[in-house]
């Protein structure tokens, strides 16, 4: 951005906006990290303060809406302030949003602790951190109001979206050789599509930034490469089981 | 708590809230009612000032906000016919009183006007003159640092401290503004009453005025009568809005345009009469 403004506390209004969205940001990556560190670690406790920390998150999503009415009613922003607000209006409900899916997996979290550990929540980990990455990557993005940097986190959903396919595929095998595996397969299913969905609106997030700092929408849609919804896998004949 | 009185129209007007501590407001306004010969200007006026707060008096036009704003410093005595009644106190002083110094009255609350009018002086005369008038400095060097001071608060001084001689009425809208400004601040008022000061100014002259106004209000009390909604919303703290001589609703500027208590200040503010 450019210089301040010749009102000077209209800029420490607008910080204030971004502050917000920085806080609320680290809360999400962090409520996603602690959530995937619970279910690898089977800790259901840590599950349960995953749960009760969400609550902030509300708050700060609260106070962001009530902030930025204020801004508009009493700044009449215009321009790239303009964006700039209804930016972080759009951003905030997204990490709210984030935060949710956060605290879902956490809840799966304490069913899986209590059944038969299943190998592909090693991949489901990874995907998490694969999208942690991205969160960090697009708050960085915001702050700096860097269109670049946004549109980078917006192509790397294309690998969330291919681990998200195969481990589909690899999780359904394995519920199939093993009824045993039925109950925390199906979590772990709901886990990765939580993981997903959260890189799905961290690339809204990069949307968004792209909007603010250009003033237009990104040319291109993301490639959405998730086929999971199309996935068939054809059940092992009656007497084989793979080991 | 929140006193509810209901005037001669059958207005509801809430008495402006009294902090706990029963804090006496700067300018506390009862029952004020002014008239021009036998119109009726202002009915039953009830409204508490904050000090060191921005308060904007806003409304259609012919609403009162300016017949209010001239009841605080008298200035409504230079009107033929027009008579004022009720209570108004400055500090806990009864200014409508006639036994009161109005020339004093006028040194402890100043005001700028919607068109810049410096003296046909120079810069530093117009600054100096109030000052010196009334007895505030004892020597030219202090008068001197009084002139760059007002200046400075002015946000005026580094435009004009090389032609302090060149006369006042050559400079700008914008800087003429901040001259009276200037000028109104040197006899060190409490009060600094504004009527549309930023009206005649091109919008960048007008936001150095919104924030000099900002500034300012750290040491003074001010009360703004803007025409621009958008102004008041900028500015000020708290939003009394007049409608045909009545206080309609008086609160927080943010509560007053993201949420008012009454219909006539919605329709008012989102432009749906005027």
């Amino acid at each position: 951005m450019s210089t301040d403004h010749i009102v000077k506390s209209f800029d420490e209004d607008l910080r204030k906006l971004d502050n917000i969205i920085a806080e609320m940001g680290g809360l999400a990556e962090i409520q996603l990290a602690d959530a995937i560190d619970a279910m690898l670690k089977r800790d259901a406790e840590k599950a349960e303060r995953v749960i009760e920390h969400d609550n902030r998150l509300d708050e700060l999503e609260t106070q962001l809406n009530e902030r930025a009415t204020e801004l508009l009613a009493l700044r009449q922003p215009m321009a790239e302030d303009l964006r700039a607000v209804i930016c972080a209006l759009k951003t905030s409900a997204v990490l709210e949003r984030i935060g949710d899916y956060a605290k879902n997996i956490a809840k799966r979290t304490i069913a899986l602790s209590q059944t038969a550990p299943i190998g592909p929540a090693r991949t489901v980990a990874r995907m998490g951190q694969l999208v942690q990455g991205m969160i960090k990557n697009v708050l960085d993005a915001y702050v700096s109001r860097d269109a670049e940097k946004a549109e980078d986190v917006r192509h790397r959903d294309e690998e969330v979206d291919a681990l998200h396919t195969s481990l589909f595929r690899e999780v359904l095998t394995y519920m199939m050789e093993d009824p045993r595996f039925i109950t925390s397969g199906t979590h772990l299913l709901f886990v990765a599509k939580n993981i997903e969905r959260i890189g799905d609106h961290t690339t809204s997030i990069a949307r968004n930034v792209y909007v603010l700092v250009n003033g237009v929408a990104p040319e291109e849609q993301r490639t959405k490469s998730d086929a999971s919804s199309y996935t068939v896998v054809e059940s092992p004949t009656k007497e084989g089981t793979a080991g | 708590m929140e006193i509810q009185e209901t005037t001669a129209s059958g207005v509801t007007a809430p008495a402006a809230v009294i902090a706990g501590a029963a804090e006496e407001p700067k300018i506390r306004t009862r029952g004020c009612n002014v008239f021009y010969g036998d119109k009726q200007a202002l009915f039953d006026v009830d409204l508490d000032i904050q000090e060191n707060e921005v308060t904007a008096l806003i409304g259609p036009s012919g609403c009162g906000k300016s017949t209010y704003l001239r009841c605080i410093n008298r200035m409504n005595d230079t009107i033929d016919g027009c008579s004022v009644t009720g209570s108004i106190r400055l500090d806990g002083d009864e200014i409508i009183d006639k036994g009161i110094d109005v020339v004093l009255l006028r040194a402890r609350v100043g005001m700028v006007f919607q068109k810049p009018n410096p003296f046909p002086k120079s810069i530093f005369e117009n600054v100096a003159y109030g000052p010196r008038i009334h007895g505030l400095v004892s020597s030219k060097s202090e008068l001197d640092e009084v002139v760059e001071a007002s200046l400075r608060r002015a946000g005026l001084w580094e435009e004009v401290k090389d032609r302090l001689l060149q006369p006042g009425t050559g400079l700008s809208g914008g800087q003429q503004q901040r001259l009276c400004i200037a000028r109104a601040i040197a006899v060190e008022p409490e009060v600094i009453l504004m009527d549309e000061p930023c009206s005649a100014l091109d919008p960048i002259a007008t936001a150095k005025i919104e924030e000099l106004i900002d500034e300012l209000r750290q040491n003074f009390t001010i009360v703004i009568v803007t025409h621009s909604m958008q102004q008041a919303a900028r500015v000020s703290q708290k939003t009394a809005f007049f409608h045909l001589g009545n206080l309609i609703e008086h609160g927080d500027t943010n509560k007053v345009f993201t949420n008012p208590d009454n219909e006539k200040t919605q329709d008012y503010i989102t432009g749906r009469f005027g």
